[in-house]
């Protein structure tokens, strides 16, 4: 078996200095999609961010090589004053990677390369955000809500998407209440509430 | 660093008045001070160094604020944190934007609101030249104030307090530079100090920026 893109061991996460998350276990294998679930405020962003690089691991291990990781967070990065094209074009080059136009088409985007981002609908706008992906090249996928504002025909690219993308060695984890349809292993992490003295200000700590 | 710093070229002309703004502001700030203080020349030629540097000052000073803040606003700041690029690098490419966008079109400006002030002939190429030099530390010095306050709501107000203190060795150097030079004298030392400071923040406040904005991004 190919070595792991992500391995998580016992780990806990907290967002704002309270605790969020505890003991988290997950391996994440070339191929492979797996799904994060819990309710509203139960630490999926903040699972994610962890992973991302953008906050310390507060406890437990993480093995994976940040130069693999594509974050897609809640918010889109686009920016309304630069065309489609040139919002792509942009991360195309910071990552060294080719592909605009093809990455454009496998979003349905083709049409609309040309137009200023900020007269894309919210649909629109949230599947240049998932376009950026392919032209990262990078192997491990982090998905904050991707459905998020997508009508069926496109949850059903992203899907296909996030297909050919584990079919060619890439992986994703993706932060879901929406079944896109995939063969994916699900990551229940409602159970996973700290149990600490600072467990009780969570939620509010969420936001 | 190129394509970031182009990109944020771009985005400040799409913006409108992305070279304007600044401008404009030193202009308004010149134009006003004859009025203030009387059109008397010697009063407007003895001041003229000093408010031309003021009114670059805080002209630079005005647009701070917007360096981290439409990027962490609509997402991007995340994604260039997890891009190749390092935060130190993305630091030093947004203060080169910053430049580019008001310290170099002020200097070049500058002139032209000198002979409004009255400054003495000899040192328009001073003014031009101590800004030049002086205008990259006043950029660098207002990303770091930014990366700080990243996140912050109305973190402006926080920003010109913390940036201020820290602007006053480059006014300081700066405008002694040109008054040395409208009185005829020797304009080297005040420049070299002024080069200092310049180089001396270049190469140390990229590496305070990026420790801020990994802390802020947390």
């Amino acid at each position: 078996m190919t070595a792991p893109l992500l391995a998580l061991t016992g780990l806990h996460c907290s967002r704002g200095g309270v605790p969020v998350l505890e003991d988290v276990s997950l391996t994440l294998h070339p191929g492979e999609a797996v799904v994060v679930r819990g309710p509203n405020g139960s630490g999926k962003t903040t699972l994610l961010r962890t992973v991302a690089g953008l906050q310390p691991v507060t406890r437990g291990a993480m093995a994976r090589d940040g130069d693999s990781i594509a974050y897609v967070p809640h918010a889109n990065g686009v920016k309304g004053t630069l065309s489609v094209a040139e919002n792509l074009a942009f991360w195309a080059g910071l990552h060294g990677v080719d592909g605009v136009d093809a990455a454009l088409d496998a979003l349905a985007l083709g049409a609309a390369r040309n137009r200023r981002a900020q007269t894309l609908s919210a649909g629109q706008k949230r599947r240049l955000a998932l376009a950026r992906l392919l032209v990262t090249g990078r192997p491990l996928w982090l998905l904050d809500e991707p459905t998020d504002s997508l009508d069926e025909a496109s949850v059903r690219l992203f899907a296909d998407l996030v297909r050919t993308h584990l079919a060619s060695g890439g992986a994703a984890l993706i932060a879901s209440h929406v079944d896109p349809g995939l063969d994916a292993r699900v990551l229940d992490i409602a159970a996973l509430k700290p149990t600490g003295p600072d467990a009780r200000f969570a939620d509010e700590a969420f936001l | 660093m190129i394509r970031l710093v182009l990109r944020d070229l771009r985005l400040a002309v799409r913006a409108g008045g992305g070279f304007g703004l600044a401008l404009a502001f030193f202009l308004i700030a010149c134009v006003l001070v004859p009025f203030s203080v009387g059109p008397e020349s010697g009063r407007l030629a003895s001041i003229a160094p000093g408010m031309l540097w003021v009114g670059a000052l805080l002209a630079c000073l005005l647009s701070l604020d917007r360096i981290f803040a439409t990027d962490f606003e609509d997402g991007s700041l995340e994604l260039l944190a997890t891009a190749p690029l390092p935060l130190e690098a993305l630091a030093l490419s947004k203060s080169a934007a910053h430049w580019l966008t008001t310290g170099l079109p002020l200097s070049l400006a500058a002139p032209v609101l000198a002979l409004l002030l009255n400054l003495p002939s000899a040192a328009y190429g001073s003014l031009v030249l101590s800004l030049l030099i002086g205008t990259p530390a006043l950029s660098m010095i207002g990303t770091f104030g930014a990366s700080l306050t990243v996140g912050l709501k109305r973190g402006g107000l926080l920003l010109s307090l913390l940036v201020l203190p820290l602007y006053v060795p480059t006014l300081i150097f700066g405008s002694e530079a040109v008054s040395r030079a409208a009185a005829g004298q020797g304009i080297a030392t005040p420049l070299l100090l002024l080069a200092l400071i310049t180089l001396g923040s270049l190469a140390v406040l990229p590496f305070a920026c990026a420790v801020a904005l990994r802390g802020n991004l947390r």
